[in-house]
């Protein structure tokens, strides 16, 4: 194992070492020698063409978010890793453990402005987790070690590593065996019991207790015990919107989605409940609306892997930094005897009710509640999902990724999540559009028997439709694009509608025929006006063995309910259009 | 708002600086002065850094989130020990230069350099001497003036002595005590 290598052979095996498989990029100039010695390595590490860096960066997440694997993007210096910025972002808002592997110019010309430089380590500072510029081979073999380690473990995120191009040519013997030398960084897993006790503590003695389950269980894998433990309490659970997917919706317990775009049971729960257990969710504004008014009786219990997180938009009563199956193992082995949990047992049967009740009261998800006044449309944009959420339930095997705006927001309402973790992923806490295309190609490439549809708005569509040309030289199949096609930035001029008198300023939109432009790039391209083609075109879609894009030309002006206005009390929803 | 003052440990990894000076910009915090050396410990640098924040717990938290940050703490409320030094060139010509020297001993301050109108003065203490001393030579005439920015050390045993964060490191060493 001691033989000479190159600093890029060296990379490729680093990444080998690291259970690396697949990796999406584009070469340049600077990372050239990196590609040189890819090619020797072929069959251990899959190399997928993109057309754009940001596809690639997007491809990557996506990989990383369907599986919780480490994504590998590669972009060459200058340019190539300037387009990264944008998917390394999104991977720091959504905790998203994705390895950015730049070309950087040689180092006897670093400062000088040379060709396609650029201080990426300078440009993506605060927006990576950590990363790195390394200028001697000598350093590669620990460097991807610790930046891999740093990516996937503790809250996860995203690491960028930038390489002198003369580092990749020289060459040296690797010292694989380096220990990590990183005194500063020790996540802490497990929780401190009596944090734990505190927590159970509180939740014995609450009326109306809630959990609200966020993407830290989805990343720690504790689906299973968050059911156990919501079981055991009896206590009703929201999903925030990536949570979708840790809590199956058809379970009793489950009341659906929080927030700008939640339903209005789950936010009055959450104003009304006097005991918020908050696992793996960061309190983001768009789940807590105007942060001062939220959940205002409520003691919370906060538990997070990231101590940054908590006490940041929210007080805490009972903060528990830990990983979310380790705390909630520790929770339920913490439980006490079944007649200790009674009262809160019968305090749970009530506040179910009530939560019922409200639900019922304002047409919770089963009644389609912002399906108000669609009867007169060819094609209202329910229709899709309605019949999407069907034909999945029967198909089985399903992810579904979605972009960022209206058709986002209808997807995570509409579908019923009941597929489990990572089968719902979307661009959270960066909202970036053009995210579900490029992404949809890493979930395709990571469960390649499962269908995957990517929803996508027109708009988003537009920014990074070229991956479409990726999927298809990859020979990838089962990726079926459906385009909710309203000829708006929808969102944007739902704002505009709503808040500022129908100044459709920079909204409206065209776009080319979708369905030949997807058979311009060899898929297969169906057009939907009217609602008695949706059932019609998602069957062929799933018929056809390779791509296919659906383009639901749906009612243009159609807003996405209930709605909480921006900074204003979740308690202060918008239900339905008449509310408006 | 408040000043605090913080003192971290944090690794001699090129870009350091900059990622913790980054960081308490971007999180929406003034730092007054920011003051980084050796430690006793090769390989770890320490910070000295006053912020005006009124919620430093946040601060201190986003500082522990940097992978190269080994201990922070905020030493505001401790029992330390906290110096600035500051060098002034004053205006001193022939006629002054007696009454600024004996200003100088007054203050335990240091005449460094001797010029035919001007003198360069060195003094350290507390901020708040620098701070009186500065305003006491002020009305002579001050031409340049540069302060190093407070350093602090906790009084006592307690404090923040690298090796104990540094030697337990390692993938299989024992875990580092947590969060303050």
């Amino acid at each position: 194992m001691s033989e000479t290598r190159t600093g890029a052979q060296i990379m490729c095996e680093a990444l080998i070492r690291e259970g690396v498989e697949v990796m999406f990029g584009i070469p340049g100039g600077a990372i050239m020698p990196f590609y040189y010695a890819m090619w020797e390595y072929r069959d251990q590490l899959r190399h997928v063409l993109c057309r754009h860096e940001q596809g690639a960066g997007h491809a990557a997440e996506g990989y990383a978010r369907a599986t919780g694997r480490l994504g590998v993007c590669i972009g060459t210096s200058g340019p190539g890793v300037t387009n990264l910025v944008t998917p390394i972002a999104d991977a720091m808002m959504d905790s998203t453990p994705i390895l950015a592997i730049c070309g950087q110019v040689g180092s006897h010309v670093l400062g000088k402005d040379a060709f396609q430089e650029t201080d990426i380590t300078g440009i993506t500072m605060p927006i990576t987790k950590h990363n790195y510029l390394v200028k001697d081979v000598n350093d590669l073999a620990y460097v991807f070690k610790e930046a891999i380690h740093i990516a996937t473990t503790g809250r996860p995120g995203p690491v960028l590593i930038d390489i002198t191009k003369d580092a990749m040519q020289k060459a040296t013997v690797p010292n694989w065996d380096q220990k990590l030398n990183l005194p500063g960084y020790k996540p802490t897993y497990a929780p401190n019991r009596k944090q734990v006790r505190e927590a159970i503590k509180l939740l014995l003695s609450a009326q109306k207790p809630l959990i609200i389950a966020g993407n830290g269980v989805i990343m720690a894998g504790a689906s299973e015990e968050l059911r156990h433990f919501a079981e055991q309490l009896r206590i009703p659970v929201i999903t925030t919107l990536h949570g979708i997917g840790s809590f199956p919706e058809d379970h009793p317990l489950s009341l659906g989605m929080p927030g700008m775009h939640g339903w209005v049971h789950c936010n009055r729960a959450i104003q009304e409940c006097d005991v918020l257990f908050n696992i793996g969710g960061r309190f983001d504004d768009r789940v807590t609306g105007k942060a001062s008014t939220f959940a205002p009786n409520a003691r919370v219990i906060h538990v997070d892997i990231d101590p940054s997180e908590i006490g940041k938009n929210v007080k805490v009563t009972v903060p528990i930094v830990g990983d979310a199956r380790l705390t909630l193992q520790a929770l339920l082995e913490e439980l006490p005897e079944r007649e200790a949990l009674a009262e809160l047992h019968a305090h749970a049967s009530d506040w179910m009710e009530h939560i019922r009740d409200m639900q019922d009261k304002h047409q919770g998800k089963q009644q389609y509640v912002n399906r108000a006044n669609t009867e007169h449309m060819a094609l209202p944009p329910h229709d899709v999902y309605e019949k999407l959420n069907r034909a999945l339930a029967l198909r089985g095997n399903y992810r579904v990724v979605t972009d960022v705006g209206q058709h986002q927001m209808w997807a995570a309402q509409l579908l019923d999540w009941n597929a489990g973790p990572r089968t719902h992923i979307t661009s959270g806490g960066a909202g970036t559009m053009g995210f579900a295309v490029p992404a949809s190609l890493g979930v395709a490439i990571a469960h390649p028997n499962d269908t995957i549809w990517a929803i996508v708005g027109d708009g988003g569509f537009q920014m990074t439709n070229q991956e479409m040309a990726t999927i298809m030289q990859e020979g990838i199949k089962n990726i079926k694009v459906a385009v909710i096609n309203n000829g708006y930035l929808g969102m944007v001029r739902q704002w505009q509608e709503l808040f500022e008198n129908k100044r459709y300023s920079g909204t409206p939109l065209s776009g080319p025929n979708f369905a030949r432009l997807a058979e311009a790039y060899g898929w297969k391209g169906l057009t939907v006006e009217h609602a008695d083609q949706v059932q019609a075109a998602i069957d062929e879609a799933h018929a056809t063995d390779g791509p296919v894009l659906v383009d639901f030309r749906v009612e243009r002006e159609v807003n996405v309910f209930p709605m909480v206005p921006q900074n204003k009390s979740i308690g202060e929803m918008i239900i339905t259009e008449a509310d408006a | 708002m408040r000043k605090h003052t913080i003192v971290a440990l944090v690794q001699d990894r090129p870009g350091v600086l900059s990622r913790v000076a980054g960081l308490v910009r971007r999180r929406g915090y003034n730092i007054e002065s920011l003051a980084v050396g050796h430690s006793e410990q090769p390989g770890v640098s320490r910070m000295t850094i006053v912020v005006e924040s009124d919620h430093v717990e946040q601060v201190v938290k986003q500082l522990y989130r940097l992978i190269e940050v080994i201990k922070v703490s905020d030493v505001t409320t401790d029992p330390t020990v906290e110096r600035e030094m500051v060098v002034l060139k004053l205006h001193a010509p022939a006629a002054a230069r007696h009454e600024v020297v004996s200003m100088c001993g007054v203050f335990d301050a240091k005449i460094v350099d001797v010029g035919t109108s001007t003198m360069i003065v060195e003094m350290t203490g507390t901020p708040a001497k620098v701070e009186n001393f500065i305003e006491v030579v002020r009305p002579y005439g001050i031409k340049e003036m540069m302060r190093t920015g407070r350093i602090a050390m906790v009084r006592g045993a307690r404090g923040h002595n690298a090796s104990e964060y540094v030697e337990s490191a390692g993938p299989n060493g024992a875990t580092v005590p947590t969060l303050n």
